[in-house]
């Protein structure tokens, strides 16, 4: 072979070229328009105002920030609980066992339940029903509850995933592993969930930046966390900037983890796949 | 409908062994689809049994039931003389005596070669990890892919990833090794490849219960050729009769189907 290229890439370097360019002029067409047009409708100054102000901005940006971490903490827990939870409520719908049978209406009910009911409803039902109960001061907390409701509603969601996941492994797999005489647990364990779990892997992220935002929610019995602390700042300053520096906050979290996800899909293919069809 | 227990003539059952496995009015149906319809059948020691017949002819749910991988309706199998085909018995523990390859191969795409041929010891007999590695690698070596052992079954040609499965099952020590259709979904070059594996195991003297529709091969291996037509057992003997001088007209029209299309 010669360093000449080939037809293919002759090709494809002219192509990409051309995709370039046109990628540049409709991005440019598009934010020139916008930049104009924006500015010229009737309330643009007021909105500039009431929602970029950059001194608001500047002032109350790091209050914002210490109030997300209050967030951050309720998602740390929170996420590793639903895991395990929906996990259990999966499995517990994919059992064949008789004796089992209150466990599996039990998850048929649990899962349509929790996902029947609007998450901001179930944050006010057990974020001051389940304290009126008169516990003590550590259990009386809002931040507890408000984090339990997030894990029983999204795990009954998150069920649903792993349990189309399982699903979604093909039958085969179980007839391959049955053969060698692995019972239906280590099939489970070693054959399905595995596979499951990597097929899920969009769906999952996409609950999971769902979950990141749901947070706020918790602000509605009590906690200051970024949205009620905004709330707060809006009103000290009359001035909607906090909850667009909220919003800039949030998507810092939230972007970063969508791309990793992406990263790891496109990693575990290439290591373990062959080519993907363009 | 009732089944007797495995009879056999007084006469040869004082000479011959007892059949590895044997099978007495084996009957399966899907729905109304009847797809085992009253099979009988001997399988000795070492005896290498192909089973020959048309797409649905019921080669594969045969193997399937043996494997208990489909419950059957009625009748036994018996293997070393016990029944396995009782309902309510623990099939883990009859599988693992019994082997299986499949048409699709069904390897675990998200484990290595070496991990798909040792999950098998490691999970079902408790085998060290370490243990199971090195007895998978000298399997591996055996069949000639000691160099793909850290490769993933995506990552491999059709007849490599059959020989995979093949290492799979073998990696259990089976008794008895069932073989569906193990060259169906490779490529006409790659068939040879698996073949060879199939000749080595039958050297070393393993059963095997194979349904397949490589005729020539069926004919080269075979202690003895059987013919499914509808669920049933139409015709059964030594290769050399069956494919030089069928008596039943179905077989010879199988045959004869089989001649025009070039496959034997």
């Amino acid at each position: 072979m010669s360093d000449r290229p080939t037809r293919r890439e002759r090709y494809e370097r002219a192509r990409r070229r051309r995709s370039v360019v046109i990628a540049t002029i409709s991005t440019v067409v598009v934010v020139a328009a916008l930049i104009v047009l924006i500015p010229r409708t009737p309330g643009w100054e007021r909105v500039r105002q009431a929602f970029f102000d950059g001194d608001v901005f500047v002032e109350t940006f790091p209050g914002l920030l210490s109030a997300f971490w209050l967030d951050v903490k309720i998602l740390v827990w929170s996420t590793p609980l639903i895991l395990v939870v929906s996990l259990l409520v999966a499995l517990a719908r994919n059992t064949r066992s008789p004796a089992l049978f209150p466990l599996r209406a039990f998850a048929v009910i649990y899962t349509d339940v929790l996902r029947g009911i609007p998450v901001i409803l179930l944050v006010f039902l057990i974020g001051f029903g389940v304290p009126a109960l008169g516990l003590s001061r550590t259990w009386a907390n809002p931040v507890i509850w408000g984090t339990v409701t997030l894990v029983l509603s999204y795990s009954a969601y998150t069920a649903e995933i792993i349990r189309a996941g399982i699903d979604a492994v093909h039958e085969s797999q179980r007839a391959g592993a049955r053969s060698l005489g692995m019972t239906s647990g280590q099939t489970m364990r070693s054959v399905v969930l595995p596979q499951a779990f990597r097929k899920i892997v969009p769906p999952m992220m996409n609950t999971f930046v769902s979950l990141q935002k749901d947070v706020a929610l918790v602000s509605l019995i009590g906690p200051v966390e970024i949205l009620r602390q905004a709330g707060i700042d809006k009103a000290t300053y009359a001035n909607f900037t906090p909850y667009v520096a909220a919003s800039l906050i949030f998507l810092a979290m939230t972007i970063p983890c969508t791309r990793l996800a992406d990263w790891a899909l496109a990693r575990q293919r290439a290591r373990t796949g062959a080519t993907t069809i363009a | 409908m009732t089944h007797s227990p495995p009879i056999r003539p007084t006469d040869t059952a004082a000479a011959a062994p007892a059949p590895k496995l044997s099978l007495r009015g084996v009957c399966k149906s899907f729905g109304s689809t009847v797809v085992l319809d009253g099979i009988d059948l001997d399988v000795g020691h070492g005896d290498v049994i192909t089973l020959i017949g048309a797409s649905g002819s019921g080669k594969s749910t045969l193997l399937r039931c043996v494997n208990l991988l489909e419950p059957t309706d009625d009748g036994a199998v018996y293997l070393d003389g016990v029944d396995i085909a009782e309902p309510g018995l623990d099939p883990d523990p009859i599988r693992r005596r019994i082997g299986m390859v499949f048409q699709n191969f069904n390897l675990f795409p998200h484990m290595s070669v070496v991990d798909n041929v040792a999950i098998g010891p490691r999970k079902v007999l408790g085998v060290a990890k370490s243990r199971a590695r090195h007895d998978g690698l000298e399997l591996l070596t055996r069949l000639g892919l000691a160099d793909r052992a850290d490769a993933y079954p995506d990552q491999l040609s059709g007849g490599q990833q059959q020989r995979v499965a093949i290492a799979r099952s073998l990696a259990m020590n089976p008794e008895v090794m069932l073989l569906d259709e193990i060259t169906s979904a490779l490529d006409p070059e790659l068939v040879g490849e698996v073949l060879d594996v199939i000749r080595g195991l039958k050297a070393e003297g393993m059963t095997m219960l194979f349904a397949t529709h490589e005729m020539a091969f069926a004919r080269e291996i075979s202690d003895r050729v059987c013919f499914l037509h509808q669920g049933r057992i139409l015709e059964e003997g030594p290769p050399s009769r069956i494919f030089e001088s069928p008596t039943e007209p179905r077989t010879q029209a199988f045959l004869q189907r089989v001649i025009d299309a070039g496959r034997l």
